[in-house]
């Protein structure tokens, strides 16, 4: 683990894995737990939902969360308006005492794309409130610039759409993300659905991976867990070593100087 | 009078305030957190909340999430 010599800090924290994973989709809880502990992750995502007095999961999902020792970021899923997230994220604040809060304003019902409107405007008062704002939003240089004058010190920008695991759909807006806000942890947030494209994000320079689908819908959760981890510490570990600079033409990897065979006078010149 | 609890219609006897509410209902502990007309109640409001006619409340719970 690369804890101690390369941290994720956000917002004055620090982290040993930069692998964020949900807590959602798994075939059972026992599979969740044992996925997350595998993933290496230490911010697990969460939410909140109605729920009557008889039924006991959120109090057993309580207990789990007390017993993983991670570090809790709930939701704002399926919000879509500005005041919708506020309640949803006092409920969080209440319930799992943190001032953390992923903020989702979901615009679209049929992509889930963020609505970069409510996203400001909530995360202006969610900042006024005393929040830790890590906005899901898109990849989008002026709305993200926006984001960070509001307050959030975080920023998620997606990959692609919730759930499709079609990976980083728009290489050049992430890539420009990285390049104008070089100061600001950047995290891709959704859409990634191979570990090889969780390497790719790390390899462009992102802080960290979140994600929750490509995981809890492998075949086996556990097992891709694990090889998400490694991805994204392979290509944190590549980004940081610097990537070579692509070139058009071949250059020949061995050396050419005393190449056998090879003569300096053309024999068929001299017949 | 009639109230609203997480989208279903209840009878509630007089005029109760939230906490009397959420024992009546047998809410217990401290993993759920409610919302009253849309808006956010605090857990130390609860005894100072008083129910109306035709309120809607929410009470939400931890779930899993991503």
């Amino acid at each position: 683990m690369l804890a101690v010599s390369d941290p994720l800090k956000l917002y004055g924290r620090a982290f040993g894995s930069r692998l964020l994973v949900g807590t959602a989709l798994y075939p059972s809880p026992a599979v969740m737990r044992e996925a997350v502990r595998e993933s290496g992750a230490e911010i697990i995502t969460l939410s909140l939902r109605r729920q009557n007095p008889q039924q006991r999961q959120g109090r057993m999902l309580w207990d789990y969360i007390r017993e993983s020792g991670c570090w809790l970021l709930p939701n704002t899923a399926g919000c879509k308006t500005p005041r919708e997230v506020i309640t949803l994220a006092e409920m969080s604040r209440e319930i799992f005492q943190t001032d953390w809060i992923k903020l989702e304003v979901i615009g679209d019902d049929y992509n889930l794309q963020p609505d970069p409107y409510g996203l400001i405007e909530a995360a202006r008062e969610l900042v006024i409130r005393g929040f830790k704002v890590l906005p899901y939003c898109t990849d989008d240089l002026v709305v993200c610039r926006k984001l960070l004058d509001a307050g959030c010190e975080v920023l998620m920008p997606w990959g692609a759409p919730i759930g499709t695991g079609q990976g980083l759909l728009n290489k050049y807006n992430l890539r420009t993300l990285r390049e104008r806000l070089p100061d600001t942890p950047l995290i891709i947030d959704a859409g990634v659905g191979a570990p090889s494209q969780a390497a790719e994000a790390m390899e462009m320079g992102y802080d960290a991976v979140l994600l929750n689908t490509a995981i809890a819908k492998a075949q086996d959760p556990v097992q891709m867990a694990r090889a998400f981890r490694l991805a994204v510490q392979a290509g944190r570990e590549a980004y940081r070593a610097g990537l070579m600079v692509k070139r058009q033409t071949a250059s020949p990897s061995t050396p050419t100087l005393d190449m056998p065979f090879w003569q300096q006078v053309d024999k068929t010149q001299q017949d | 009078m009639r109230i609203f609890v997480n989208g279903e219609a209840r009878i509630v006897e007089g005029s109760p305030d939230l906490a009397s509410l959420l024992q009546q209902m047998e809410y217990s502990g401290e993993t759920f957190a409610v919302a009253v007309n849309g808006d956010f109640v605090p857990r130390s409001e609860y005894p100072r909340t008083q129910i109306q006619d035709g309120d809607t409340l929410d009470v939400v719970a931890p779930v899993v999430g991503g």
